[in-house]
């Protein structure tokens, strides 16, 4: 009898990368579901775009570059950046706007680079600041939260006719659909001179920070906080986002509450809490070494505070991700661990 | 358990351990031909004392230890001696070793064994007695265990001499048998390990997946001061390294050994055969083998060294339906074989037949995605996707500054990557690479000095022609006071190269040979 020899080890863990792309597709959901209870359908419409032209120009990639088209499509990779890419989105963002993120996505941040695992910029933040830079009027259109005056009546057949036609039911005015987001609101009306208190009045806040967006935040925490206990993604990077923002915007408030929002608001509105557990966490882009990744998510943290208040975006999540991307490989080789055997300190 | 201290990273593996582990040590019949290999542990093989056609007895030295790290080789039954000619072997190339064959005369007479009283003897006398009963160290390393019970220069006094029984690697448990069978015999070796290594301490770390074992061994130390540990089950709680952590929280210095730190650490098996060299004068002969996984009737037998794994195979029940790999060692870290007809050798502690159920689906590897979840798991506390950007870029001397030699190739890595890369042979790569391209620089090196000695030698020669012309024709030419001084001065200085020379030059043909 002869045997094939193969080198040790000779047992895997049933793990892939599909596995933990799927999973950060699974992670996903909860917070989907909030948005698309408070956003309609719009939610769901550009999810499947941009699932089928990243699946689409990913195979033509895949094709065009050699490699094996089954294996990496079964990585999921494509998806998992058509969906981070689809849900910072605004939910009746024409069709084409869509399109051109996931291309700049798919094709220039990842591709470009050599695709999976090569990318040194995540490749759905690449295509969100392509959009927002290239369409800036476009990308602010939020619509108005339900339970804000949304008008319910935008059912599936409007929001596709609104997303592929750029038309919206007769008697339906684009204004009474789109609105500033609670970080727009704070923002603007800081800037003419309220204090947060007073800005805190407006009906677009709920009870912590903003009025729908808080329920979105909690759905990707709780998709988050799963992820991390089945490891696809490391807990040190959230909590180092997390801590970072909340740290600087606690010595921000501390010391003068009226012109700078609480901690809790910054970490309940806009992308903190999705940025901290499903961008930040990417690996192929993130630093890899343990201490890195809490001084990554760090920067990431303070970054984003430091956009919000002092930048020219309301939020910023995603500049902030990609200034920490290129970060990366230089945090990783001042924070090498302790080799086993080596001296101490 | 008190003062147990954690290591870094490792994993919970699958423990296929109850398997083999219910029935107890049993004895295969008389195979009719050994293949005894002279190459059984880590140094030079046993020179043969043997030549085909020799009647030789069991336990007769068929092959003397070669150096200081070396160990003999013992004839396991009695019989006559058919050859001594390469043999296929149980080594991860495929390739074969010198072996004696060995015919048995079905009679397995002993020679005439005499057990010692180390109590009497000098340390080094007891040291070679043990070197010349081939015990080497029987966890898989199958380092000459003499070698280790010298501690001159390495430390002034062990501090904790500790006996691995934490057998970690899934399927195998002949030392879980041994010590719940042999506990009492295992604890007389120990005696002998700590009269000779005078140590402050003696912990014997068992894996907690063992309760029977570490009951067996709790017994038999009752009263001697002997301190057993259960370790937590976590793979590769059986490294030394990681033991020695577990259990005393210290860490051998990177490029150090364990005695810089103190501590010295023995199989429980080799504790055994130590014991069994010195108190009954039976030199390492046979070794406890799991035979585990796709055979009809897995278990632990006590095979003779040169018995073909086919034989223990056959003993097993012979192959089950599905039988897909042939591994020597655990599925962690053993190597896998074309072939079952290999001998036994000290080094194998299991013959392990992997179904197809056991073995991952093949699957081809994708890019690396930087997940992390090698560094999770590393005991050496590595960046194995480090290593690997590095190995994969031939990029040695980062891999060097990243500690590539700490890597103890565990195998953890590539149990977790989720794109299913072999981490541990590219690895495995760089560190060939590394000593392929120093074993390169030496040869340069030797070139070099060889070159330089050559021009040396023919300015040598010019002058001394030179100044034997001068000396010839003193009174043709009345030479300067200056010139006439100058000429004692450079024959000294010839005379003193010409002495190097000699030194140097025939130390340099010699290496030259050996490297050819």
């Amino acid at each position: 009898m002869r045997f094939r020899t193969i080198t040790s080890p000779h047992i895997l863990q049933d793990t892939s990368v599909g596995q933990v792309m799927r999973r950060v597709l699974y992670a996903m959901l909860p917070g989907i579901a909030a948005l698309l209870w408070f956003f309609g359908w719009g939610v769901l419409l550009n999810l499947l775009l941009a699932t089928v032209v990243a699946l689409a120009v990913e195979a033509l990639l895949l094709l065009a570059r050699g490699k094996p088209l089954a294996l990496y499509l079964g990585d999921y990779s494509a998806v998992v950046t058509a969906w981070l890419l689809a849900v910072a989105l605004p939910p009746l963002a024409p069709w084409w706007l869509t399109v051109i993120g996931v291309l700049a996505a798919i094709v220039l941040a990842k591709h470009l680079y050599g695709g999976l695992g090569y990318n040194p910029f995540n490749p759905a933040m690449i295509g969100y600041v392509v959009l927002l830079i290239s369409f800036p009027r476009e990308m602010s259109s939020w619509l108005v939260p339900h339970g804000l005056g949304q008008p319910a009546a935008l059912d599936l057949l409007d929001s596709a006719r609104a997303i592929f036609g750029g038309v919206l039911p007769a008697g339906i005015a684009p204004d009474a659909l789109t609105g500033a987001t609670p970080l727009d609101v704070l923002r603007t009306r800081l800037g003419l001179g309220q204090s947060v208190s007073e800005v805190r009045n407006s009906p677009v806040f709920g009870l912590v920070a903003g009025h729908g967006w808080e329920w979105v935040a909690l759905g990707f925490l709780g998709g988050g906080l799963w992820l991390v206990y089945t490891r696809a993604a490391d807990w040190r990077i959230p909590v180092g986002m997390i801590g970072g923002l909340v740290l600087i915007a606690t010595v921000f408030y501390l010391a003068d509450p009226q012109h700078y929002a609480p901690p809790w608001f910054h970490l309940w509105s806009g992308a903190a809490i999705f940025g901290a557990f499903f961008i930040a966490t990417d690996p192929v882009t993130a630093s890899t070494t343990p201490r890195g990744r809490l001084l990554y998510g760090a920067g990431i943290g303070v970054l984003v505070y430091v956009i919000r208040t002092f930048g020219g975006y309301p939020d910023g999540v995603a500049f902030a991700v990609l200034l920490m991307n290129i970060a990366a490989p230089t945090i990783d080789l001042y924070t090498q661990p302790r080799v086993f055997g080596a001296r101490r300190g | 358990m008190s003062g147990l201290f954690a290591f870094h990273g490792g994993l919970k593996t699958v423990r296929h351990k109850t398997e083999s582990n219910q029935t107890p040590i049993q004895t295969p019949p008389l195979p009719p031909r050994l293949l005894v290999p002279l190459r059984q542990h880590i140094g030079n093989p046993a020179k043969p004392l043997i030549q085909p056609g020799d009647r030789v007895l069991k336990g007769q030295m068929i092959g003397q230890a070669d150096g200081y790290i070396s160990a003999a080789v013992h004839a396991p039954t009695s019989g006559v001696v058919v050859a001594l000619e390469p043999v296929p072997v149980p080594h991860p190339s495929g390739l074969a070793d010198w072996c004696v064959v060995i015919d048995s005369d079905g009679e397995d007479r002993w020679i005439d064994r005499q057990a010692v009283d180390y109590r009497q003897m000098h340390p080094s006398d007891l040291r070679n007695w043990i070197r010349n009963s081939g015990v080497v160290g029987l966890g898989g390393a199958v380092f000459p265990s003499a070698v280790k019970m010298n501690l001159s220069g390495h430390c002034e006094r062990l501090e904790h001499l500790i006996l691995n029984g934490a057998e970690c690697e899934p399927w195998i448990t002949c030392d879980d048998r041994i010590m719940r069978e042999r506990a009492a015999q295992i604890v007389a070796g120990i005696h002998i390990l700590a009269h000779l290594l005078n140590p402050r301490e003696v912990l014997i770390g068992i894996e907690d997946d063992k309760p029977d074992a570490i009951a067996a061994m709790s017994a038999a130390c009752a009263g001697t001061g002997y301190q057993v540990r259960a370790v937590p089950t976590r793979y590769p709680s059986g490294d030394v390294k990681q033991l020695t952590k577990l259990l005393t929280n210290k860490e051998a210095p990177i490029k150090g050994r364990s005695t810089d730190i103190g501590v010295q650490c023995f199989n429980v098996a080799t504790a055994y055969s130590v014991h069994r060299a010195v108190n009954h004068g039976e030199p390492v002969i046979s070794r406890i083998v799991t035979v585990t996984g796709h055979v009809r009737q897995p278990g632990n037998v006590e095979a003779l060294i040169g018995t073909p794994f086919s034989a223990l195979i056959d003993w097993a029940g012979g192959y089950r339906e599905g039988a897909e790999r042939l591994i020597m060692g655990g599925p962690m870290m053993g190597f896998a074989l074309h072939s079952d007809e290999v001998p036994v050798t000290k080094a194998a502690n299991c013959i392990l037949i992997a179904g197809a159920a056991d073995l991952p689906a093949e699957q081809p590897a994708l890019p690396c995605i930087r997940c992390g979840a090698c560094v999770e798991v590393c005991p050496a506390n590595l960046l194995p996707q480090q290593l690997y950007w590095h190995a994969r870029a031939r990029e040695f001397d980062k891999a060097q500054d990243d500690q590539l030699f700490s890597c103890i190739e565990c195998g953890c890595c590539s149990y977790v990557c989720p794109s299913h890369i072999p981490l541990v042979q590219y690895y495995r790569f760089a560190k060939n690479e590394i000593w392929a391209q120093e074993k390169e620089k030496q040869k340069a090196e030797l070139a070099r000095q060889r070159h330089q000695a050559r021009v040396e030698r023919l300015e040598r020669e010019k002058q001394e022609r030179e100044a034997k012309l001068r000396q010839k024709a003193p009174a043709k030419a009345a030479s300067p006071v200056g010139e006439s001084a100058q000429v004692p001065l450079e024959t000294a200085v010839a005379r003193a190269r010409s002495a190097r020379e000699s030194v140097t030059a025939p130390a340099t043909a010699d290496s030259d040979a050996a490297q050819g």
